[in-house]
């Protein structure tokens, strides 16, 4: 019985510690909740906040979130970080809805609220911060793609997920509607992998074999352009046709290292990170409770970011991942 | 000492310490010393301590608002826990219930969806709780399944359904009002869900403690042979305490519901354990026949200010979820403990 009262006093003890350190002078707090914590890609994203944190001087970032991601977890953290009067909250969401209701009240309670990476209902928040946009995403993989052909000029094609993909399908209208600033590429023909390694794999593999002329095979699917750089691999013409597209760092390695991918495209988690930092701290510098489509937010070195339709606003084009930073971002995610 | 102690008082080991001549389990010993000996009183300073600690620790934490948004973390699981705690006396347990909020949710999200108004809405997710509690009392007392195991197959079944209507979709579109049950305030910021709780701690309180239903579910926790003989009707009582607990499932799915505004089949995923940790550290002995409301109230309350305290403090979850399971081991630890060595000292004064 009376371990239960020295469990209790200790336990007071140490939190009267820990509280007592917390308290200095008035800083900018900004929590960075995340959908789930012990996770590489957001613990990158943190990283970036925590650098804009000191660029911008007498700012603390609180980086939380639940252990798994449920939507209830991260509501619970969302309480107690209302409860401290945070002055910021930039939230990547476990569920869009379930999270306005909280979040309402937090901008009840003059919190500024933005959402990042996977968003939250628009009744919740202020705005919200993509990674990048359809028409960005599309431009960077042509870009890739004339960086690998000798001359940016060649055939091409196109190895997507499903034909009903929306994101997919809306990416390669935005490459077809940029075609014009690449006068040398031509896309030869677009197919369909349905994003399983074993259909995409075979598809890449008959598209080798039916174009010979295909120098850059685009894939803007994390599953198609593993597997389409396999293909090629194993057609034997690593050298000769180079894969690109979008795809995750750590998946990607291996094909960087064996020549046949030169670079690849995603978002940095940590250029995500530092913006929505920085954006979080425009708001509670301004007062702003609500953006207007067209109002330019300042970024850092990541420069201005412009509010789109809905309050959403892209960061920038997708980062480019290449031999000289792979190793560096393939054991972040 | 403990309730515990007390209510084993027929062991042989306390025999000797304890002197009234004819004892009721929960009613024995001098009144004031078996209280500050009891485990509620026990959580009691423990739910002090802890208070005391939060509001060393955190400015923010005595402020009215941030009390009131923190028991919103709990009450949901809180309500659930008061029923439970029927079901565990009785010597059987329901994990299912968790299951039971999610298939709830799903069906008041369909029903919300078919354009049907905020009352109709809420009575589909009290029925659908209450069909669920029957289908695990039925095959606890018809089939006779053991508890642990039916409600471990109920608890897939009733996600799955979940699972099998929603997939990866969600119900987002709730008729006005619905609201009202996880978001409303009754007065100032006592919170609906938080008074609805403490309504139902009385009524669960006076049913337990004050009324020929509580001692017959203890009867048949400690013995369901001997209660059984002397004529309580042991299968029929605990087939309504699924269904009640059944019932507050749903009514704990409506005010989850509610909060979140939307449905998806993960919702309340991981709170049987929770609520068990809760009745368990309430002092209700998971074999049966010994607890009390307000130990699981308490104990409700700890496991709330715990959480929130820590969340103040920004500890990430994982410690959380230390602090808590150690928690657990401890209470459940120290009564077997206390109990051995105060029959270790009973065996040395008679020496």
């Amino acid at each position: 019985m009376s371990l239960i009262k020295t469990l209790a006093l200790s336990a007071a003890f140490a939190v009267a510690l820990m509280g007592g350190a917390a308290s200095a002078q008035e800083p900018t707090r900004i929590a960075l909740v995340v959908k789930s914590l012990g996770n590489g890609f957001f613990d990158a994203a943190n990283k970036g906040a925590e650098e804009a944190a000191k660029e911008l001087g007498n700012t603390e970032i609180i980086y939380t979130g639940p252990t798994t991601t449920t939507a209830e977890g991260q509501i619970e953290v969302l309480n107690s970080l209302v409860s401290q009067r945070v002055d910021a909250i930039a939230v990547s969401a476990n569920d869009p809805d379930a999270l306005a209701p909280v979040l309402k009240r937090a901008m009840d309670r003059g919190i500024k609220v933005i959402s990042w990476d996977s968003g939250v209902a628009p009744e919740g928040r202020i705005m919200h911060l993509n990674p990048s946009s359809n028409a960005l995403i599309g431009e960077t993989c042509l870009k890739l793609a004339a960086a690998a052909l000798p001359e940016g000029k060649g055939d091409v094609a196109i190895l997507s997920a499903t034909a009903t993909s929306t994101n997919q399908n809306v990416w390669i209208e935005e490459m077809k509607k940029a075609l014009p600033n690449y006068p040398g590429i031509n896309i030869v023909t677009t197919v369909y992998g349905d994003d399983l390694s074993d259909k995409s794999y075979r598809e890449a593999t008959a598209l080798l074999q039916a174009h010979p002329e295909v120098k850059v095979i685009i894939a803007p699917t994390s599953v198609g352009i593993v597997a389409a750089a396999q293909a090629v691999a194993d057609a034997g013409k690593t050298g000769q046709v180079f894969v690109t597209g979008l795809g995750l760092p750590s998946e990607m390695a291996g094909a960087i290292k064996a020549g046949t991918s030169k670079s690849f495209a995603i978002w940095n988690p940590i250029d995500l990170g530092y913006s929505a930092a920085m954006l979080a701290h425009d708001l509670v510098e301004g007062d702003i409770t609500k953006v207007e489509p067209g109002q330019k937010l300042k970024a850092g070195r990541m420069g201005e970011i412009t509010v789109g339709e809905g309050a959403e606003a892209a960061m920038s084009e997708p980062f480019t991942y290449d031999a000289s930073n792979i190793d560096e971002f393939s054991k972040i995610f | 000492m403990t309730s515990l102690d007390t209510a084993v008082a027929l062991a042989p080991a306390n025999a000797a310490t304890t002197a009234s001549p004819r004892r009721i389990p929960d009613r024995g010993g001098s009144r004031l010393k078996s209280l500050l000996g009891s485990w509620e009183f026990l959580l009691l300073l423990l739910f002090i301590a802890i208070f005391t600690a939060n509001s060393f620790a955190s400015p923010y934490f005595l402020d009215v608002w941030n009390l009131s948004d923190a028991t919103f973390n709990f009450t949901e699981k809180a309500i659930v826990a008061l029923a439970l705690t029927f079901v565990i006396l009785s010597g059987e347990i329901d994990i299912s219930v968790a299951g039971i909020i999610a298939l709830a949710s799903t069906a008041m999200g369909a029903v919300a969806l078919a354009g049907q108004p905020a009352p109709v809405v809420a009575l589909t997710g009290l029925g659908v709780g209450l069909v669920c509690g029957a289908f695990n009392g039925f095959l606890v007392t018809v089939l006779q399944l053991p508890s642990i195991v039916a409600t471990i197959g109920t608890m897939s079944l009733f996600r799955g359904l979940a699972y099998g209507f929603l997939g990866d979709g969600a119900y987002t579109q709730y008729p006005d009002g619905f609201d009202t049950f996880g978001q409303g305030y009754v007065w100032e910021w006592l919170s609906f869900e938080f008074t609805a709780f403490l309504l139902l701690a009385v009524l669960a309180g006076i049913v337990l403690h004050a009324t020929t239903i509580g001692r017959k579910v203890r009867a048949v926790g400690f013995n369901p042979e001997a209660a059984r003989f002397s004529g309580i009707r042991v299968r029929r009582l605990k087939f309504w305490l699924f269904v009640a607990t059944g019932l507050a499932a749903g009514l704990a799915s409506v005010m989850l519901t509610s909060r979140l505004g939307s449905t998806r089949p993960s919702i309340a995923g991981g709170w049987e354990l929770e609520i068990v940790t809760m009745v368990v550290l309430g002092g209700v002995s998971i074999n049966g026949g010994v607890g009390s409301i307000p130990g699981v109230v308490l104990a409700a309350f700890v496991m709330g200010l715990v959480t929130f305290g820590l969340g103040l403090l920004n500890v990430p979850g994982i410690i959380m979820s230390i602090v808590t399971g150690a928690m657990l081991i401890a209470v459940i630890a120290l009564p077997a403990l206390v109990k051995r060595l105060s029959a270790a000292r009973a065996k040395g004064a008679r020496r």
